[in-house]
């Protein structure tokens, strides 16, 4: 508003003085008649007037020569004289009289000083205010930068932000403002306070502490070292014992044993001696152990180490010694205990040395026959056919495989195997009772023994030969009738074998073509060559081995993809040791393998995927464009063709499309067609934050979940970025929360805190 | 002999006390654990919709007003209290746990155009049209008594808001001027004008407490500084800001409420070209309020509707609307950021959750566990098209769902218009101008 009046006050001045240039004319021509000094300047005047007159400094200042009304305060016109007025104009008049020295000096003084600006108007001095208080602002504002980068860049904001300590109060101040209500209470302390025991900090009552004062020096160190002395001595024994339980002899461990039941023993009769009470209490321990024993049945053969050791008996003296043992364990502790004589023990130890001596088979048996068991007896020719089994290792599994194999269809031979058994059993159950009678000499030598059970080898061995041939023949007759395609051979290599080196080089041949094949277009020869003839094969023998290479050449032309892939993958073996198990296990999966050929004999699943493929890839091959019009420029109708020349002439070949990706792999389909489905669940532009494609997928595909990632890692990857505690109020940041020191002055206004100010502010309102 | 045998530490399968959970001993190896990324999309797919099924935001209304509720406050002290004004002059204060109005008093004879708590909670400050500032206790009177106010200064205009500081005595009202009044005086203790001009709002920085920031109707923002009694700093927008909000995190951000459906967020330093211009509203803004974590404000607005936008997104995450709900004219975010109260024009407040599919009351640890996860899961795949479609799917009432629509049309049109003048005028004769820059008329220094 002031601005504007100030425009105006200058427009009208600027207009008045226009209209004074006129009379100034009047007065120029009037007064000629003018001092020199007057007619000099006058002059000068006259000539600017012409210089001017070219145009260029054509509008003139006016030279005021009359009072106006308005004269503005702004703008003092020194026109009147056409030059400035000098200070030295003024001193002129001065110059004589010297009283007025002072005055001059003081005029010098001011000639020297320089003129004061005008004071700038409101609002360039409130701008300025403005500008530099905001400057100051945004100075105070910047210290906040750190910390809002700090916090929009933080992994995890815990509001709200200032910590709230927790009032741990000490124990001390606790106790002192609380009372023993309850009775428990009460008693409690009533008890702490009997013991003198510390409520507070030290956890010693005095009398620890006295005891603690008490010990000196010597003593703790004497105390020390009998300490280490005793842990020394433990640690020998330690190792002592472990030494000796290390040890691995058994005859050793008897020995020791032995002595201890002898020291025991001696320690005994010596008790009933001096105590007899106390000896019978022992008694009645040692009977208490028998009964237990016997109620367990611990020592009898049951257990899984006693048929370990039944098994091994056979083979190993030390394991039928073992046994034995058992028995006469067993033995001992099932009697009902009479007397604890001397001349009894000697005896169950001429029994032992008995057993010793004879077989656990045989043992058993007589075992048995003490007591006429039925059931007992049958068990035990079953125990004897186990262990015929087991007796040759390499000739009876397969015995026990052709059991298993043998199925309803094959029931005489299996009759004629059970005839051989019960012969066997009963030559046994013979020898048995021979032995049985041998057995009341008390001089059976070990020369004895080994003879026996050589004859039960070698009469198992008999057996099994025979059973092996009958098989084989049987598996001849089998492969004559070809339903099976085995080849039976004289060689001691197994029959899994060959199939095996048969098939193998001409599975190199066709690993080898594999990649001809692929370039071959494999759908010109549309009729499959027949398949290669198991019996073929058959007929290839390892000895003819060498000469491969040679009939790989002439099989080239058989041999392609299809044929690949519709023959049997020869299944891997080693060839190092055949053993029965696998082969009990090839037969199994040959059944199998049969069965499900049978099931399956319709659909040729490969073919049809072969003929998938094909179809798809005839699909993406791009397409001839035909654009011949039939009946143009010749006869057309039903049954009559444009002519050859015309559709060659007109038809646009398609170019090669580039190569399929699936064209080296005979056993895939790769689809290149978009799939719309799958493209609703995919990113189709890089997202925000990211630059690189690489990175966006990189952060999908390192997972998350507690699936794929320990708890402590899938607790750091699933942070939230802010946590906030719900029913607590969340005040503004302050200063102090983020470690600046917080501005101790008011934020009252400065007139507020200057009250000097304050009262020229109201004195100036009441003016207003 | 070294008798070989099982050795198991107990640590590693027996529980420390019988809630814990058992321990599994899990194999980590990878190839254990095929699919991690399909079966995580899944997963994240799963969780979106599950936010989708359980986002039920709305939590109350509180009526009882018996006209338009023109201004909100909260207690600073109490999460459960609520002040309100209404535009026949009531002012009521909510409980929010029991959901009813604990006073009510009739403050002044028409609209109550400004209510705001004194800091420490024990009194309160309403501006009227009847030119008076009062002053009221939050504890309401003892029986028998009348209710009346602890101070009422009488101006000498009508003052159309007012805010406490955060740490003194003082408070700011704002009508032709913005008035810096000490508690005790009836006089202002100063008075800042920068052109003459009814300004609409006036708040306090609550960081930097000496900061005040203001919108007045010529379209103009002015911040003011109190200790040096002057004015920094004016910004003038194409269309009138309605109210300002300073972030209570970030003490040089504070977000403007425009008529032109946007907010702008400054930075107090910067003010030629807002930080973020948020645009979603399709009608006045009319209120801004930040959460107190400063990474999201809540915004009502003329067209019924609130909307909470983050502070670095343009576009807002949730639009919360009802059936019943008019032009909302005021709203709060709680101070412990969980809930939201706006009040409108038909007389109610509404109580809203912040975070729609939120589970209300104590999780367990698992529960919360899962809770991160998901979530965790949502960001990692929200760029996935299905995703973010289900996630960015409103039911919107008909009248803004066909207003989005126009607004879209017309803004592709004149988007269009200025890309066709580039193309067709001399090459740089017409400047490229930004969104941001757009809105800014002028900085006046």
């Amino acid at each position: 508003m002031t601005a504007n009046r100030l425009a105006e006050s200058l427009l009208a001045l600027s207009q008045q003085e226009e209209l004074a240039d006129l009379p100034k004319d009047y007065l120029l021509s009037e007064s000629e008649d003018e001092g020199d000094n007057d007619g000099e300047r006058k002059h000068q005047k006259l000539l600017e007037a012409i210089s001017s007159l070219d145009g260029k400094n054509r509008r003139k200042l006016a030279e005021r020569s009359e009072a106006s009304l308005k004269v503005s305060e702004f703008s003092v016109s020194s026109e009147g004289s056409g030059e400035k007025l000098v200070l030295a104009d003024l001193l002129e008049p001065v110059k004589t009289s010297s009283s007025l020295a002072t005055v001059k000096k003081q005029l010098s003084r001011v000639k020297s000083k320089k003129t004061v600006e005008l004071p700038l108007n409101k609002e360039e001095i409130e701008r300025i205010h403005r500008e530099v208080a905001f400057n100051k602002t945004a100075q105070v504002l910047s210290k906040w930068d750190p910390v809002v980068l700090k916090n929009r860049q933080a992994e995890q904001l815990v509001f709200p932000l200032e910590k709230e300590e927790p009032a741990i109060a000490p124990i001390e101040h606790v106790l002192s403002g609380w009372k023993a209500r309850t009775p428990l209470e009460q008693e409690i302390f009533n008890l702490l306070h009997k013991n003198k025991q510390p409520v507070t900090d030290p956890l010693l009552t005095p009398v620890e502490k006295a005891s603690l004062r008490a010990m000196s020096l010597e003593e703790a160190k004497m105390r020390r070292a009998e300490l280490q002395r005793a842990r020394a001595l433990q640690s020998y024994y330690e190792a002592k014992a472990r030494r000796e339980k290390k040890i691995k002899s058994k005859k050793y461990h008897k020995v020791v044993k032995k002595g201890k039941a002898k020291k025991a023993l001696k320690e005994f009769e010596q008790l009933q001696k001096v105590n007899p009470t106390v000896a019978l209490e022992e008694m009645e321990k040692i009977e208490n152990a028998r009964m237990m024993e016997r109620m367990s049945l611990k020592h009898q053969n049951s257990g899984k180490w006693a048929k370990s050791k039944a098994i091994m008996a056979k083979y190993d003296l030390e394991a039928r010694q073992a046994m034995q043992e058992q028995l006469s364990k067993n033995k001992e502790l099932t009697q009902k205990l009479q007397v604890a004589s001397e001349s009894e023990e000697e005896e169950g130890g001429t029994e032992d040395v008995e057993e010793l001596l004879v077989p656990d088979v045989v043992n058993e048996v007589q075992m048995n026959a003490d007591g006429p068991n039925p059931w007992m007896l049958r068990s035990c020719t079953s125990d004897t056919k186990e262990a015929a089994t087991q007796e040759d290792p390499e000739q009876l599994p397969e015995l026990a495989a052709h059991e298993v194999s043998a199925s309803g269809a094959e029931e005489r031979p299996v009759a004629e195997e059970e005839i051989l058994l019960r012969e066997f059993e009963e030559r046994q159950s013979l020898r048995k009772r021979s032995e049985l009678n041998q057995d009341a000499e008390p001089a059976s030598s070990q020369e004895t023994k080994d003879s026996s059970s050589q004859e039960v080898l070698s009469e198992l061995r008999a057996l099994s030969q025979k059973l092996k041939e009958k098989h084989q023949s049987r598996k001849q007759k089998a492969s004559s009738e070809g339903t099976v395609p085995q080849v039976q051979r004289e060689e001691p290599a197994p029959e899994e074998e060959e199939p095996l080196l048969l098939q193998r080089p001409e599975r190199v041949q066709t690993l080898e073509e594999l990649e001809e094949l692929g370039k071959e277009d494999c759908f010109q020869n549309k009729e499959l060559p027949r398949p290669l003839l198991e019996g073929q094969q058959s007929e290839r023998t390892p000895n003819n081995r060498p000469d491969a290479p040679k009939e790989k050449k002439e099989k080239e032309q058989l041999i392609n993809l299809q044929n690949f892939l519709t023959t049997q993958s020869p299944s891997v073996r080693s060839l190092a040791v055949p053993t029965i198990i696998e082969e009990l296990e090839d037969e199994e999966e040959r059944n199998h393998r049969q069965m499900i050929k049978e099931a399956f004999a319709g659909d040729d699943v490969i073919r049809d995927f072969l003929k998938e493929k094909r179809e798809a890839v005839e699909a993406s091959k791009p397409k001839d464009v035909d654009l011949t019009l039939p009946g143009w420029g010749e006869w057309g109708g039903v049954g009559l063709k444009p002519s050859a020349k015309k559709r060659r002439q007109f038809l646009i070949k398609a170019p090669e499309g580039p190569p399929r990706k699936d064209k080296n792999l005979p056993n895939v389909i790769i689809s290149e067609k978009r799939n719309i489905h799958a493209a609703a669940h995919q990113v189709q532009v890089l997202p925000y934050p990211f630059t690189h494609h690489r990175q966006f997928e990189r952060t999908i595909q390192t997972p998350i979940g507690s699936t794929w990632n320990t708890q402590r890692a899938f607790q750091k990857l699933t942070t939230p970025k802010v946590v906030t505690k719900p029913g607590h109020i969340i005040k503004p940041i302050k200063a102090e929360d983020v470690g600046y020191q917080s501005s101790s002055r008011s934020d009252l206004p400065v007139i507020q805190r200057n009250p000097k100010r304050i009262t020229t502010r109201h004195n100036k309102e009441e003016k207003l | 002999m070294k008798v070989k045998m099982l050795s198991r530490n107990p640590d590693n399968y027996v529980r420390e006390t019988k809630l814990d959970l058992q321990r599994v001993p899990r194999n980590y190896d990878p190839a254990l654990h095929p699919f991690e990324v399909p079966r995580e999309y899944v997963r994240a797919l799963n969780a979106t919709k599950l936010e989708r099924v359980f986002a039920k935001p709305f939590l109350a209304s509180l009526d009882g007003h018996r006209d338009g509720v023109n201004c909100l406050a909260k207690h600073p002290e109490n999460l459960a209290t609520v002040l309100s004004g209404a535009c026949d002059g009531e002012v009521r204060i909510w409980n929010l746990t029991q959901r009813n109005c604990i006073r009510t008093i009739q403050a002044h004879e028409g609209f109550v155009r400004g209510i705001c708590t004194r800091f420490c909670g024990t009194s309160f400050f309403t501006v009227g049209d009847d030119k008076t500032v009062k002053q009221w206790k939050m504890d309401g009177p003892g029986y028998g008594d009348e209710e009346e106010p602890l101070h009422t200064i009488l101006g000498k205009t009508v003052y159309t808001g007012i805010d406490h500081h955060w740490k003194e005595a003082v408070f700011a009202t704002c009508g032709q001027q913005v008035d810096i009044w000490d508690e005790q005086r009836t006089n202002p203790i100063c008075s800042m004008t920068w052109g003459f001009d009814s300004i609409s709002s006036v708040k306090f920085n609550p960081i930097e407490t000496f900061l005040l920031g203001s919108c007045a109707s010529d379209r103009n923002i002015v911040l003011y500084d109190m200790r040096q009694a002057t004015p920094l700093k004016k910004v003038i927008l194409d269309m009138r800001t309605n109210t300002i909000c300073w972030n209570p995190m970030e003490a040089f951000i504070f977000t403007a409420a425009n008529e032109d459906y946007n907010l702008y967020t400054f930075d107090m330093r910067a003010l030629d070209t807002p930080v973020m211009v948020h645009m979603d509203h399709v009608s006045a803004v009319l209120d801004v309020d930040y959460s107190p974590t400063g990474k999201e404000f809540v915004s009502a607005s003329f067209d019924k509707s609130i909307r909470i936008f983050p502070v670095d997104k343009s576009r807002s995450r949730e639009v919360y609307h009802t059936k019943r709900m008019q032009h909302v004219i005021c709203v709060k975010w709680t101070s412990d950021s969980k809930y939201i109260m706006c009040g409108s024009d038909e007389m109610n407040i509404r109580l809203w959750k912040a975070n729609a599919s939120e589970k209300l009351g104590v999780l367990t640890s698992r529960e919360k566990a899962a809770k991160d996860y998901n979530q965790k899961l949502k960001e990692k795949f929200q760029h996935y098209p299905h995703i973010k479609r289900i996630a960015r799917h409103r039911h919107l009432p008909k009248s803004i769902y066909s207003q989005i629509q126009e607004q879209r049309i017309m803004k592709e049109a004149r988007r269009r218009k200025e890309v066709n003048r580039i193309k067709h005028s001399k090459p740089g004769s017409v400047p490229i101008v930004s969104e941001k820059k757009k809105h800014v008329v002028a900085v006046v220094k």
